[in-house]
């Protein structure tokens, strides 16, 4: 576990964002892709859409699971990683830089159940 | 070989099909069809031979043991099929008047009756077509009780984690919210979690008992008193009916609306997936509700109870009646087994699941409960041999079938990890259950010894492990020409 | 015991290895005061003679009709092999093949009957089977609910002259999901779909139904309605008998795209009728949906040394994966019923099923020519239909009904129970399996009764 980015903030759904001025990106964490295995499909949220933090915002499917992938954040979608249709197993072999899912203009506060890579880390190695 | 991979143009069979039928020149032209569909061209003995052929390629309850927990792969006897296809029955149409129905609606009132007495509710419908579908006629049913009250605030559903998957699909077809209860280390109800719950918003809750885990879920009522006294229905998932035929019923228990899958604990057979049937039961208060057509009678004949005799109904659910010949082969077995055959089924498959269980746990495998009695069916688990060894559930599954018997349920329920689901039925041998047992210790042994093997079984089959990764991202779905 | 195996030896032996003393022991769990002792109110069991003898009078009394009744379900021609073939133990007692390696047989089927339907219907892909051809049609309006993303409500449109049962059933089955279905009327003249379509607005509906041939026979105009759908961000969905695809224009290729969704009864293509089923519904679509279908599918793959093989796919679409956001309920579908019909489509091949559609054709044209020309009958739509026609009689259709029973012909259906401006109105099918004598056997009963009937008004 000692790959993660300690830059990025994470959710107890296995969700990562990264927060970038008024810019938020979304994708799912390693250990997520690895519990899902390889993924076939991904279906993101169309731009524009509005989303609240704990909203359904993407799901990503392999061949034996699907998985909804939670806003962690409130905002507008205002970007997507077309490449994932094409190419859903980037989330795989990438899963924070080109595997990321989508990007969301921030409105308001950062929710404060984000978790710091170290408070992720404590709750992977409890599970 | 693909059956259009043998074909060959212009060659035809010409007994099974009208000759010198005219050509349709009365309906316009542009309405007709211009290119003939691609169907193969091949001639009555290849069609008879390519299909016997792949159904050699199949495990079957007829070819071996089959002990796929929740399934009830039961022997489905042959004199149930030969007496449902009689031509008579066969020729009947559904819309035939009841006059000339009397056969048919006879045997489908006796099944209503049957399984009212054996589920311990007043009233049946036979026209679900499968278990799912009688959930969804069952839940459909609780929705219609409470809006007929006016009461619009009961918008969730409870479900247990350990259920099947089409609790949760049905009770989100027919509108509602899931809210799932976990299941405590013995496999039973949380009751604190369900306790804290429930309440205004609660329509009711989907159970099945025995559970999906195995075990008889001992604290039964007190989950009944717990829905009902904050005005929710209890339904019941018939799926595991075959436990407790002449032990108890569903209606003590305190459920309110049931479906019983005739393609388990009546013997009819799965065909490779379906047909099925899924009759819904249902006690007073949810009677009105029930799906039609129902066959009623009235001392002398038989007859169609359809929405003028049934208002509150909550309608059809197919075009007729459901699958009526999976009704009549359950009328046929429930009366060749009477009421002592009855009971002996729940008493035979339990003791074939508890002898089972016990020889596996004396052969060192582990039991996902093993301070439970077994109802008829038991859960084991290979997740310490995951761990140590790297074999998994599907591993020592697929080298079942190297072995010639079908491999357990895998991972179902998913609350236990690297699971078998494990149901013999009544109508196995000892000797069959103690072949099993031999088998799983070898297959065992070889995890130990050599598991390269087992994790690249099947060996003796007509294919090895297929790509499902390549099925699933390049989808052939359907053969083209082109190919 | 019947279907029990076990020697007295035996279970003694279990109970002893088990570790308790009687059978009964192994329901301690059940609480006591659950407990039943047995189940005393059923009859005891009876034996394979005495229930044949039963199950053989039954049938006898159900038997022996001429069938010129449809509505929804039809009696054709089933080859001797179909069911010879369907009734082996290999396909007749296996389970859904989610053991891939062990249930080859019955996936290359499913994906031999895949093709075949979706040629038949002129689209990319076709499921495993829904339960019958009523439920597969609400199925559809779920999907095109999910699939039509431009719309605005779930309001679904659909065709006034759909069997009125698919019309109950579709209500049952979606309403508890908020879905509002509304009628695009007939033409009371032609029994078609009127050809002045409504005025709506774009994204005003999800989707169009359309049947064809629908209710009462009668052929549509689908190009139109089809491309009217399109045009308003609609979908079309098409219900249709199958073996008329082999006679009229395939739903892929209706109007400049192609219907949507197709589905409907699979019952015509080599399954009994059999007092309502077991029958299968079929569902088919274009690739771009095929994520937003219910039941089964079945890919073909490789297997790791390199061999062709079949298995399920897109399974984190069905309710075992997704659970509650499963694209349906189904689990148990109507396998064997698809059995028989892959069977039957390839014994009779493209040029045998349209022959059936022909000769089915033709046959209802003599009828109804032979009916027509009797005093005091006329055909009551003047539209082109397949193989169904309705006919107006100067009587209630239904003491047609009763005469002709008692000649033992099963004369058709009486439309009163659709409308009672319909109840001099019998809805009539006639398929290939009936003889120019079977034909003229009905057209003079009817005559006669007509007499009969007639005369005793009068008296
Ligand atoms: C526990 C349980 N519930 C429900 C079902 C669904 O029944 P069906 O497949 O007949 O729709 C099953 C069958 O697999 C089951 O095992």
């Amino acid at each position: 576990m000692n790959t993660l980015p300690q830059e990025l903030r994470y959710t107890t759904t296995h969700e990562w964002v990264r927060i970038e001025n008024d810019t938020a990106t979304i994708g799912i964490t390693e250990h997520a892709q690895s519990l899902l295995g390889d993924l076939v499909y991904v279906d993101l949220p169309p731009v524009k859409k509005g989303l609240a933090v704990g909203d359904d915002a993407a799901v990503v499917e392999s061949v034996k699971a699907a998985a909804d992938v939670y806003s962690p954040v409130d905002g507008e979608v205002i970007e997507v990683n077309a490449a994932l249709n094409d190419k859903p197993e980037l989330i795989n072999q990438d899963p924070y830089g080109a595997g990321w899912l989508f990007k969301v203009k921030l409105v308001g506060e950062l929710p404060l159940s984000l978790l710091s890579a170290a408070d992720y880390e404590a709750m992977l190695n409890e599970e | 070989m693909l059956i259009f991979e043998i074909s060959a143009k212009g060659r035809r069979n010409h007994l099974q099909s009208p000759r010198h039928a005219p050509e349709a020149s009365d309906i316009p032209a542009h309405l007709l069809r211009k290119n003939a569909p691609l169907f193969p061209e091949v001639s009555e003995l290849q069609v008879v031979r390519h299909y016997t052929q792949l159904s050699r390629k199949n495990f079957s309850i007829d070819t071996q043991f089959y002990p796929l927990g929740s399934c009830t792969m039961k022997y489905n006897p042959r004199g149930v099929h030969q007496l449902a296809s009689l031509e008579g029955f066969l020729q009947h149409h559904p819309l035939t008047p009841a006059s000339h129905s009397q056969g048919y609606l006879q045997s489908a009132y006796e099944l209503q009756q049957i399984l009212s007495h054996i589920t311990g509710l007043s009233a049946v419908s036979l026209t679900p077509m499968a278990g799912a579908q009688g959930e969804f006629a069952g839940v459909a049913m609780i929705r219609a009780y409470h809006l007929a009250r006016g009461d619009t605030a009961r918008t969730e559903f409870l479900v247990p984690d350990a259920a099947h998957g089409t609790n949760p699909a049905t009770a989100v077809m027919c509108g509602f919210r899931i809210k799932e209860i976990p299941t405590d280390k013995h496999g039973d109800v949380d009751l604190d979690a369900l306790r804290a719950a429930v309440g205004p918003h609660t329509a009711g809750i989907m159970l099945t008992n025995p559970s999906t885990l195995g075990v008889f879920e001992r604290r039964i009522s007190d989950i009944a008193q717990i829905i009902h006294e904050v005005g929710g229905l209890l339904y019941y998932d018939g799926a595991n009916l075959n436990a407790i035929l002449g032990k108890c019923r569903p209606g003590d228990m305190g459920f309110d609306v049931m479906h019983i899958n005739l393609h388990k604990t009546f013997a009819t057979p799965h065909g490779g997936g379906g047909p099925g049937s899924g009759p819904v039961a249902a006690n007073e208060r949810l009677k009105p509700f029930l799906p039609t057509p129902i066959v009623g009678y009235d001392g002398k004949h038989y007859k169609w109870l359809t929405e003028k005799e049934c208002p509150q109904s909550i309608g059809r659910l197919s075009a007729f009646m459901g699958n009526a010949g999976i009704i009549l082969r359950a009328n046929i077995y429930a009366r060749f087994l009477g009421r002592e055959g009855l009971c002996r089924v729940s008493e035979y498959a339990t003791l074939n699941a508890n002898y089972l269980m016990a020889r596996l746990q004396q052969a060192g495998f582990t039991l996902a409960f093993p301070d439970r009695r077994a109802s008829h069916e038991f859960i084991i688990t290979f997740k310490k041999e995951a761990k140590t060894l790297g074999v998994t559930a599907k591993d020592i599954a697929k080298r079942l079938l190297d072995y010639g018997v079908h491999a357990p349920t895998t991972y179902f329920p998913l609350l236990v990890p690297e699971c078998f689901l494990i149901e013999p039925t009544e109508t196995e041998s000892k000797e069959e259950l103690d072949n099993f047992v031999n088998i799983l210790i070898m297959v065992l042994k070889e995890a130990q010894d050599s598991p390269e093997l087992i994790k690249q079984a099947p060996h003796n089959l007509p294919v090895r492990r297929l790509d499902d990764l390549k099925a699933a991202k390049e989808l052939d779905l359907t053969w083209r020409d082109s190919q | 015991m019947p279907f029990i195996p076990h020697t007295e030896d035996d279970v003694k032996a279990m109970l002893n290895t088990i570790g308790v003393n009687r059978i009964d022991d192994l329901f301690d769990e059940i609480p006591g005061h659950l407990r039943i002792r047995d189940l005393n109110a059923l009859d005891s069991g009876l034996n394979e003679m005495t229930m044949s003898r039963d199950m053989k009078e039954r049938a006898e009394r159900d038997g022996g009709l001429a069938c010129f009744l449809g509505a929804g379900a039809y009696e054709h021609h089933i080859p001797a092999a179909v069911w010879q073939i369907a009734s082996r133990g290999e396909f007749l007692t296996a389970y859904t093949p989610y053991q891939a390696e062990a249930s080859q047989g019955t996936l290359q089927l499913l994906y031999e009957y895949q093709t075949m339907m979706a040629h038949l219907m002129g689209l990319e892909v076709s499921n495993a089977s829904l339960y019958d051809g009523a439920s597969a049609l609400a199925e559809a309006v779920l999907m095109a609910v999910r699939a039509n993303t431009a719309a605005k409500e779930p309001r679904i449109l659909i065709a006034g002259n759909l069997h009125p049962h698919y019309r109950q059933t579709i209500e049952a089955l979606v309403r508890p999901q908020g879905i509002h279905l509304e009628t695009l009327p007939y033409n009371d003249k032609t029994g078609c779909l009127e050809p002045q379509l409504p005025k709506i607005e774009n994204g005003d509906m999800v989707a169009v139904v359309i049947a064809q041939p629908n209710f009462f026979g009668g052929i549509e105009e689908v190009d139109n309605i089809t491309d009217w759908a399109h045009q308003h961000q609609a979908l079309v969905i098409a219900v249709v008998n199958p073996i008329a695809m082999a006679l009229l224009k395939e739903p892929g290729a209706w109007g400049q795209r192609g219907a949507d969704i197709v589905c409907g009864e699979g019952q015509p293509l080599g399954v009994p009728l059999a007092s309502g089923g077991p029958y299968f519904g079929f569902l088919c679509t274009k690739m771009d949906y095929v994520r937003q279908m219910p039941g089964r599918l079945i890919g073909r793959t490789i297997d790791q040394d390199g061999k062709t093989g079949f298995s399920l796919t897109l399974q984190a679409r069905e309710q075992h994966i997704r659970r509650a956001k499963a694209t349906s309920n189904i689990c148990t579908n109507q396998g064997l019923a698809v059995t028989a019909a892959t069977i039957y489509m390839s014994l009779l091949g493209a040029s045998g099923l349209a022959d059936v559609a022909k000769a089915s054709h033709a046959n209802s044209k003599v009828l109804c020519t032979a009916l027509t020309a009797l005093p005091g009958i006329r055909l009551r739509f003047n539209s082109p239909y397949f193989h169904e026609f309705v006919i107006e009689c100067p009587c209630p259709a239904d003491s047609l009904i009763q005469a002709l029973l008692k000649k033992n012909i099963l004369a058709g259906l009486d439309l009163s129970v659709l409308s009672p401006e319909l109840n001099h109105c019998l809805l009539i099918c006639v398929t290939e399996t009936k003889t120019s004598d079977d034909i003229h056997t009905y057209a003079n009963a009817v005559q006669h009764a007509l007499q009969h009937i007639l005369t005793a008004v009068e008296d």
